[in-house]
């Protein structure tokens, strides 16, 4: 690693920056060599703050668009508690979005910037929020399944090397359990419910299940960017074994829940000690992330017509601001 | 239920310690957040009065409102009710990710005290807060026109928060002397949560009166579009004229002043006069409602409706 950064130093630096360059390059080395932090102003690969900008403002997008699904149920809800939960959770995804974005902002982006690519479709979130919440059962499913799965990724990351995505997820973490305790709650409900709920119950599991299992990424020997993920400590586990951990997570919750995963091949490799699941269907996947997805259109639509119509509201509080200091400094 | 996360978890161990999600804590109803019975809807922390800890009263008989007191705890649970659902909507598609955050809180304080008032005012006539919000028709509402006027843009939605707040906070000071303990205890929680709406719609009235011509411009419409709705909250019935003579009520009436001061200064340090509008007739305590309450309760109830008798 340390002659492939070499490398990457620009020629035209003076002797003193080059001697900056090489010290900044062996404390980060022997920070990941510790398994220690990196922080905002220490001296990092530009390849390292590039994978971390995309990862952290993709994770941030994901969490803004990911409240489109759910808020789609708010004004639905079947019970008043149930509305106010739904609202908590909506409301915890845009305080996640908040911790993200800042700890992005950390890397030399702002969050405008960020937005800005959001909405002109130059970034990525997290595909399976292109899928329909259909039914209220989807609400349960979301959060059992997507949100376990979130978890599943997340809780690892708490260790990421770099401090402030790190300290951010410690944070988000904690409240995704919640989240995904309360989509168990209602598929729960539901499945001990009548005949119809447990039905809508069992086909909203249905049709999340693949999605879910898809949302740790390509499997690992098409994933081109995990490996050097993990050698500077950002990613702990590599996509398949994050995923067969989630399903041998699962595949007991499901059964307190008496319902079914869709999954016939699900079992328990001794030898590998690995759990196993049936084909999934990667083309889909291709195509969701592709922009093929049922909703890819409508999620961009609707966070741009949000962000146009705020405009005018947001133009007012900068003025303000300015008007407010002005006074201040005449004063 | 613990038997939900336990069996792969033995096969990692090392995993369940990995960091700080916890997620065992996912289903097994205990664990990390020290209190085991807590449940995601907590969202006041401290020992603050909740609508199942009501609900709790309500069934052993420790609260049980009169007829009167119930009609009273309806008007004002319904008043919440209409304006959560209404806000709800702003979630996801405010102008800043911190107004999704802020929308989103006043919405589930305002949902909070519904369940309250409401889990309240069924104990008079064996109904829970879901059969009351569920499943009554428009003209059993008994909700102020005001709640349930349209967001409008984000200056209408302000104006709209500017007077509830205002209305409530002057509202829930009072109730919280209340002759009635459980109208005392509800408003006492409530008004500490309405004292920062009051600051939320105060601090938007100032930076849109005072930010660009556009935003002023916007700000004073939406004023003049909720201004007639203001006259119907302060409206006094045979209602709140025998529950004020016990002491339980606060007459609506007597909030004015207060209301009509505290606006006055808002409105005069962001350089705006209170609209000269005329005032709508209202009857909205008496079941007649505009247009838009319909389409409120089509959208809330349709699910609850479509499978009666289920358990959510």
């Amino acid at each position: 690693m340390a002659s492939q950064n070499l490398q990457s130093v620009p020629a035209e630096l003076s002797p003193e920056e080059v001697e900056r360059e090489k010290a900044g390059q062996a404390y980060f080395e022997r920070i990941i060599a510790e398994d220690s932090r990196i922080e905002p102003r220490d001296w990092m690969p530009e390849a390292y703050r590039k994978t971390l900008l995309r990862q952290i403002s993709q994770h941030a997008h994901s969490e803004i668009i990911g409240m489109q699904p759910e808020a789609n149920w708010i004004t639905r809800a079947p019970s008043l508690k149930r509305k106010a939960i739904l609202m908590a959770k909506v409301q915890d995804e845009a305080g996640h979005g908040l911790y993200l974005y800042s700890a992005a902002e950390t890397l030399g982006q702002s969050r405008d910037k960020m937005m800005e690519d959001l909405i002109a479709g130059k970034a990525r979130y997290s595909s399976i929020f292109n899928y329909p919440a259909v039914s209220w059962a989807d609400m349960g499913a979301i959060g059992w399944l997507v949100d376990g799965a979130a978890i599943c990724n997340q809780v690892p990351l708490c260790r990421a090397s770099y401090g402030p995505y790190g300290r951010a997820m410690v944070r988000i973490c904690k409240e995704e359990s919640f989240h995904q305790r309360q989509g168990f709650e209602i598929l729960l409900e539901l499945s001990n419910g009548t005949p119809a709920q447990k039905q809508m119950a069992q086909e909203a599991v249905n049709r999340w299940y693949a999605p879910s299992l898809m949302m740790f990424g390509p499997p690992d020997d098409d994933s081109p960017n995990s490996r050097q993920s993990m050698a500077w400590n950002i990613k702990r586990f590599s996509n398949d074994e994050l995923r067969s951990r989630f399903v041998g997570m699962i595949v007991e919750q499901v059964k307190v829940l008496g319902l079914e995963l869709p999954d016939k091949d699900i079992r328990y490799n001794e030898e590998t000690r690995k759990w196993e699941y049936g084909p999934l269907d990667w083309e889909e996947f291709k195509n969701v992330l592709a922009g093929r997805g049922p909703c890819n259109s409508q999620r961009l639509e609707r966070r741009r017509q949000a962000h146009d119509d705020g405009a005018w509201v947001r133009e007012a509080a900068a003025e303000y601001a300015r008007k407010q200091a002005e006074k201040e400094y005449a004063a | 239920m613990t038997t939900a996360n336990s069996g792969n978890m033995e096969h990692d161990t090392d995993f369940a310690h990995e960091g700080h999600g916890d997620i065992s804590v996912g289903v097994s109803g205990a664990g990390a957040s020290g209190d085991g019975s807590a449940s995601a809807t907590r969202i006041t922390p401290g020992n603050a009065l909740r609508p199942e800890d009501i609900a709790l009263e309500v069934r052993r008989g420790t609260a049980k409102p009169s007829e009167d007191v119930a009609e009273y705890a309806l008007r004002l649970g319904d008043d919440a009710l209409i304006l959560a659902q209404r806000l709800g909507h702003w979630i996801s598609r405010a102008p800043e990710l911190e107004e999704d955050v802020a929308l989103g809180n006043i919405a589930l304080d305002q949902l909070g005290h519904a369940r309250s008032f409401l889990t309240y005012a069924g104990g008079a006539w064996d109904k829970s807060e879901d059969d009351l919000a569920y499943f009554r028709r428009e003209h059993e509402f008994r909700s102020a026109h005001l709640f349930e006027q349209p967001n409008g843009d984000f200056a209408v939605t302000i104006a709209r928060q500017l007077v509830v707040s205002y209305y409530q906070y002057a509202l829930y000071s009072r109730l919280m002397q209340s002759a009635d303990p459980t109208l005392a205890a509800i408003a006492a929680k409530a008004v500490k949560e309405v004292d920062y709406h009051r600051d939320h719609s105060a601090q938007w009235v100032l930076r849109l009166a005072g930010g660009t011509e556009e935003s002023r411009r916007r700000m004073i419409q939406g004023l003049r579009l909720v201004w007639p709705y203001v006259e119907e909250i302060f409206e006094d019935d045979e209602l709140t004229t025998r529950l004020a003579e016990r002491g339980v009520a606060a007459l609506p009436s007597s909030l004015r002043q207060e209301f009509d001061n505290r606006i006055a200064e808002t409105l005069a340090e962001a350089g705006l006069d209170v609209p000269d509008v005329p005032q709508s007739l209202g009857g909205g305590r008496a079941g007649r409602h505009s247009e838009h309450l319909g389409y409120i309760l089509a959208e809330m109830q349709v699910l609850a409706r479509e499978y009666p008798g289920a358990s959510w």
